[in-house]
């Protein structure tokens, strides 16, 4: 394969973007949230049609019109968010990624073999639902090499593996690159570029800022091309941590989502100012957590504690009363009601703490200052508070979501993924805004994918895997073996491993 | 063997006839959920079917025709509720219940000058010697051919669904709209011809009403079997072979309630007559009060529109 | 090639303009299967929309009963709407006006002959609490047992309908009557009639009580955290958690006050406009209001206009089955055709339009 060229005028999600890779090149797209890594990859993969611009594929011409002509042709893609079906079976789920899928009986035998052949063991006859976030990747990696892919596409792998998975994951990859497999690494995590990739196309607006051998650049080198100017890490206060404000024992709860992860007996406390975090894969118990402590999800009353007083019964607004604010991994949808203004947005969660209505009636004028307040002292880059909240990008919502629940004097504040698809400035002010409040005397729980965040903020760390909680240590001191172990190890690959 | 005046014999055979209409309605609505579409216009594309179907069965003179213009009719009028919810984005429950208000109107608009005419006889399969065997024959060998007909869809239905790969589609489709989307499948093709496939159902269904089971137009004359259909697929937990068994719990209740208001049984008739919606309604209860087990079995996307941004 | 994109927020202008756009196009539409009919459209449609307000010919009859048909159609219909912004389907509106009939009729017959003030306020009463307890059977199902109460209200309404032909025949028929089917006749009974009001308007109580439904559904939605609960819940359910709204309150809520109201607007009726409990008591007034909801946009402001303008379509198109032999039928089928105007033209608001490629 060679001359892979698009140019992609527009909505600016891709300008003039080109690039080669080599058969058996590991190639890594490198940029941050909002580059436009996505767009251009779906329009490898036939999803977008480029506005201008040509590509093409082992010298011939390339325009694939949808997906299933870019499969016919070799190119096959593992999506961020996974294309797959809960309710369906792991062999199912990889019929509706093929071509012609053989039987399904003979599609077993083959995804059984293929897993043990790259050490990604998979039953095909398991519900998809029932597999964590890394069998769910696998299903996904098997899908694709059954096709014998001439081009393998990779979008954010590592972000729902443990740094244990993620060693198996990259030995899969050299194996396939040295077989003479072509693989787009798309990625904003910089280490993990320099060890597998061999070359590297930095985006940043839409556009090719660089091009550069990963290996031979420091990580701060790659990270300034990719963000455009150096970031100063959050200060962190050193004040020595108050009384315990949040208090869980004993936390089991069944989740509400189909195919959710059961808590169990998830046990922690949180001082004054202090930040724990909360690693683990996705889909380890993580949503269920936030839901039982900000009150959307009900327990007994002594498992979850504001200040000694026991809330574990109580609903979300009697929390809010007792000092705790909350804010939801999804922003649109969760912490955010898509068509609604900023202005009814603010007072979605903030009418209680805020004080913005009076017997049951809603002060609009006060409900307006608080959201004009929040867009002025977050930045959220938005023509008015009158708007809708879909109308916002995703780092100018999460600014304002983040904004709204700490600008409410909270004692307690529990955030799951604080900086999830967010540009680096703007989570950089975030996380410096999660730290000022627990400088303040809050008590911060923050659950995140993101290890590096976390041990950038977190005084203290744990992990969630299959719904149970590791006990609470100091961050400071922690390697990443230790916390790959907190975080489950490998869940059993590292047999098949060594096995192929 | 008469038991209070009501013939088990008769009542077994009557029961297979009466479950025919919401029998194929219900399987139609299964097919359209399990594409992840909540049409609530069933009781519409029915009786559409029905006013259709007789009106093209009397004019040709051939039930055949008329149970064709009876499926064409239903899914004409799907297409009315594929083009407002897949292309249009319109709320899928709003949706259908304008289609079933207007399948209403507009059924006894086409149906005026048919009132108290007879349509054409559809006749027995004739079976030879398999329906003269005592009891047995008369309970399963002297159907019409729609009551067969129906069977074999059910077994059709549950085969496409669970073995081809336009079943499998179908039901991703169902379960996860964007993922599909993103692998590259049609996702709102696949569901204009579900919904057009449940039009058909449903105004086959109907058609069997007016054809078969009352054999006369009468306003309205569908009285809720849409709504029962509905409810059956819930029942069934969107399997095909349990909308076989709820749809003839459902057909004994009403045979058996009809039977008893001509044996002239102490009940006053109001109540009878009330009594499979009440039972419909209590089943509904029992299957939902399962924890989690409905939603469960629910096709995840139901209901939900889609519309590819990117 | 035309595609949609959607709009960064909703636009208002078009959220007013689509109903009106909607009745033109049903009008078009409409004189269509007119023509088809046979019949003159421009005729038809002058017929059904001008003539019943301004042709001095039948003016006196039928403006009155512009209010008479409109009361129940607005009392139901701001009801359901609620619901219907909450994502809580009560389309079983037509079983509670039913029963809030017979409640209510059978606390004024226990009475008869008796005369005193306080009877058809008891019978208000009645009425009101008769449709709010049969909201609550699909209300309570769904909270305990998760039943659907799409199913559950609509298929009640045949239950109801049962039982209405049941006390129009047994325990409410006229003892006086002949054998007769029917009740005795309400508004000929003066402690419990709904009188008009004001001679020549059809200003009947029911009409007050729809006003005054109105006011408070508008003050609820616009001022009142409730109301904000509501319009959440409907909008992104998740949120509406979040916020910490109960769902089960909410449908309590929601189901019972459009019970309530349904059953008001069935009291209303039989103590008025119909005068007993018959048979054929129910008229439709419970599933028309869907679409009177709907096109006012769930909104009270425009469900009063809606409820005006759907009433017209009803006296109109008596008058047109009386002047041109327009079928009954073709009104309801014009009706219904008007719901699937308003739900294609939504799009309008939320969606743009634009001619050209997609990306």
């Amino acid at each position: 394969m060679e001359g892979l060229t698009k140019a992609y005028p527009g909505v600016v999600a891709n300008s003039d973007v080109s690039f080669k890779i080599r058969p058996g090149e590991v190639h890594a797209l490198l940029g941050e949230n909002g580059a436009g890594k996505s767009t251009l990859v779906k329009m490898i993969y036939g999803l977008v049609k480029p506005d201008a611009g040509r590509m093409s594929l082992r010298g011939q011409d390339y325009a694939p019109a949808e997906p299933s002509v870019a499969r016919s042709l070799g190119v096959a893609m593992v999506f961020q968010h996974f294309s797959l079906f809960d309710a369906l079976s792991v062999a199912e789920n990889v019929a509706l990624g093929m071509e012609n899928p053989p039987k399904l009986r003979e599609l077993a035998a083959r995804i059984r073999k293929v897993s043990q052949d790259y050490g990604l063991p998979l039953d095909p006859d398991r519900m998809v639902g029932d597999l964590s976030a890394g069998e769910r990747q696998r299903v996904e990696i098997v899908r694709c090499l059954l096709q014998d892919p001439k081009l393998l596409i990779m979008d954010e792998p590592t972000s729902v593996l443990t740094p244990q998975e993620v060693d198996i994951l990259f030995q899969t990859l050299r194996q396939l690159a040295r077989e003479g497999t072509a693989i787009l690494y798309i990625s904003h995590k910089l280490e993990e570029i320099r060890s597998l990739c061999d070359e590297a196309t930095i985006l940043r607006r839409g556009k090719v800022v660089a091009t550069c051998t990963p290996r031979e650049k420091t990580a701060r080198e790659l990270a300034e091309l990719m963000v455009g100017t150096m970031l100063t890490p959050p200060e962190r206060s050193a004040k020595p941590k108050g009384e315990v404000a949040l208090e869980v024992a004993g936390l089991s709860v069944a989740s509400p989502i189909p195919f959710g992860t059961t808590l169990k007996n998830v046990t922690f406390t949180v001082r004054k100012g202090e930040v724990l975090g909360i690693a683990g894969v996705a889909g380890n118990g993580q949503d269920e957590l936030l839901l039982a402590l900000n009150g959307e999800l009900r327990t007994s009353p002594s498992a979850v504690k504001i200040a000694g007083v026991p809330v574990g019964a109580a609903g979300p607004i009697q929390r809010r009363k007792a000092g705790m604010v909350s804010a939801p991994e999804e922003r649109l949808g969760h912490a955010a009601a898509p068509d609604m203004s900023l202005v009814e947005n603010a007072l979605l969660s903030g009418s209680v703490r805020k004080g913005l209505t009076r017997s049951g009636f809603i002060d609009w004028a006060g409900a307006r200052r608080f959201a004009e307040g929040i867009v002025q002292q977050f930045d959220v880059r938005t023509p008015g508070t009158d708007v809708a909240a879909r109308s916002l990008s995703g780092g100018n919502l999460q600014k304002f979501v983040v904004g709204r629940e700490l600008s409410q004097a909270p004692t307690v504040i529990v955030i799951n993924q604080p900086t999830w698809g967010v540009d680096a400035a703007a989570a950089a002010s975030i996380r410096q805004a999660i730290i000022d409040r627990a400088a303040d005397g809050a008590a911060v729980v923050v659950i995140s994918q993101d290890l590096d965040e976390l041990l950038e903020i977190a005084d203290s760390f744990a992990a969630l895997n299959e719904g149970r909680l590791t006990a609470p240590r100091p961050t400071q001191g922690l390697t990443m073996d230790q916390i790959g172990l907190m975080m489950g190890g490998a869940h059993g690959m590292e047999v098949a491993h060594a096995e192929a | 063997m008469d038991l209070g005046g009501i013939n088990p014999a008769v009542l077994i055979a009557s029961l297979m006839v009466a479950s025919v209409p919401i029998m194929l309605a219900a399987l139609g609505e299964l097919v359209v959920e399990k594409a992840g579409v909540l049409n609530l216009g069933v009781e519409g594309m029915m009786i559409i079917g029905a006013v259709m179907g007789f009106a093209v069965a009397v004019n040709t003179g051939s039930p055949l025709a008329g149970f064709l213009g009876g499926a064409a009719g239903g899914a004409i009028l799907s297409l009315i509720f594929a083009l407002l919810t897949q292309y249009l984005l319109a709320n899928q429950v709003a949706t259908g219940l304008a289609l079933t208000l207007f399948g209403l109107g507009l059924s006894s608009l086409i149906g005026q000058g048919y009132v108290g005419i007879r349509p054409p006889l559809t006749g027995a399969v004739p079976l030879g010697p398999l329906a003269d065997i005592p009891v047995v024959g008369r309970i399963l060998f002297r159907h019409d051919w729609m009551v067969y007909g129906s069977l074999v869809m059910v077994a059709a239905t549950w085969a496409v669904l669970k073995f081809t790969r336009i079943g499998l589609i179908l039901r991703a489709v169902g379960e996860n709209h964007e993922a599909a989307h993103a692998l590259g499948y049609k996702v709102r093709r696949i569901r204009v011809l579900a919904i057009c496939f449940g039009g058909a159902m449903a105004g086959l269904g109907g058609a069997y009403i007016s054809l078969i089971r009352v054999p006369q137009w009468t306003d309205g004359i569908t009285s809720g079997a849409g709504w029962i259909a509905l409810a059956i697929v819930v029942f069934a937990s969107w399997k095909p072979w349990r909308v076989l068994l709820g749809a003839y719990l459902f057909g004994g209740i009403t045979v058996l309630q009809l039977n008893l208001q001509a044996a002239g049984a102490r009940i006053p008739v109001e109540y009878l007559s009330m009594s499979p919606y009440l039972i419909t309604i209590l089943v509904l209860v029992i299957m939902s009060s399962g924890r989690g087990r409905i939603a469960a079995a629910a096709p995840a996307s139901l209901g939900k529109n889609f519309h590819a941004s990117r | 090639m035309l595609r949609l994109e959607k709009r960064a927020s909703p636009s208002r202008a078009w959220g007013m303009a689509t109903p009106v756009l909607a009745v033109v196009l049903t009008m078009i539409a409409g004189g269509i299967m007119f023509a088809i009919l046979g019949k003159n459209p421009v005729e038809a449609i002058r017929t059904i929309f001008w003539d019943p307000l301004f042709n001095p010919q039948f003016a006196s009859y039928s403006r009155p009963q512009l209010l008479v048909k409109a009361g129940p159609l607005i009392l139901i219909a701001v009801g359901l709407s609620l619901g219907f912004r909450a994502g809580i389907w009560n389309i079983g509106a037509e079983g509670q006006y039913i029963i809030g009939a017979i409640t209510g009729a059978a606390v004024g017959l226990a009475f008869y002959p008796m005369g005193g003030w306080f009877i058809f306020p008891l019978m208000v009463i009645a009425g009101a609490f008769g449709g709010f307890l049969w909201a609550m059977i699909p209300a309570v199902l769904r909270t305990v047992f998760r039943t659907n109460e799409i199913l559950v209200s609509l298929l009640l309404v045949y239950v109801a309908q049962s039982l209405l032909s049941s006390m129009a025949l047994g325990a409410l028929r006229n003892p006086q009557g002949g054998g007769f089917p029917g009740s005795r006749n309400l508004s000929q009974y003066p402690a419990a009639a709904n009188p008009e009001l004001i001679a020549g308007t059809g200003m009947h109580w029911g009409v007050v009580a729809s006003f005054i439904a109105v006011t408070f559904a508008y003050i609820l939605l616009q001022r009142h955290m409730l109301g904000f609960s509501i319009r959440l819940a409907g909008q992104a359910p998740r949120a509406a958690r979040f916020a910490g709204v109960s769902p089960t309150r909410l449908v309590i809520l929601c189901l019972g006050i459009s019970g309530a109201l349904a059953g008001l607007a069935g009291l209303f009726e039989v103590t008025g406009p119909a005068g007993q409990i018959s048979i054929d008591f129910a008229s439709g007034y419970g599933f028309t209001a869907i679409i009177v909801a709907f096109l006012g946009r769930l909104n009270p402001v425009g469900i009063l206009l809606a409820g005006l303008l759907m009433a017209l379509t009803y006296i109109g198109g008596e008058l047109a089955q009386f002047m041109l032999g327009l079928p009954a039928a073709a009104i309801q089928a014009f009706q219904g055709m008007l719901l699937f105007f308003l739900l294609a033209v939504d799009l309008l608001s939320n969606y743009r339009i634009r001619i050209g490629r997609a990306q």
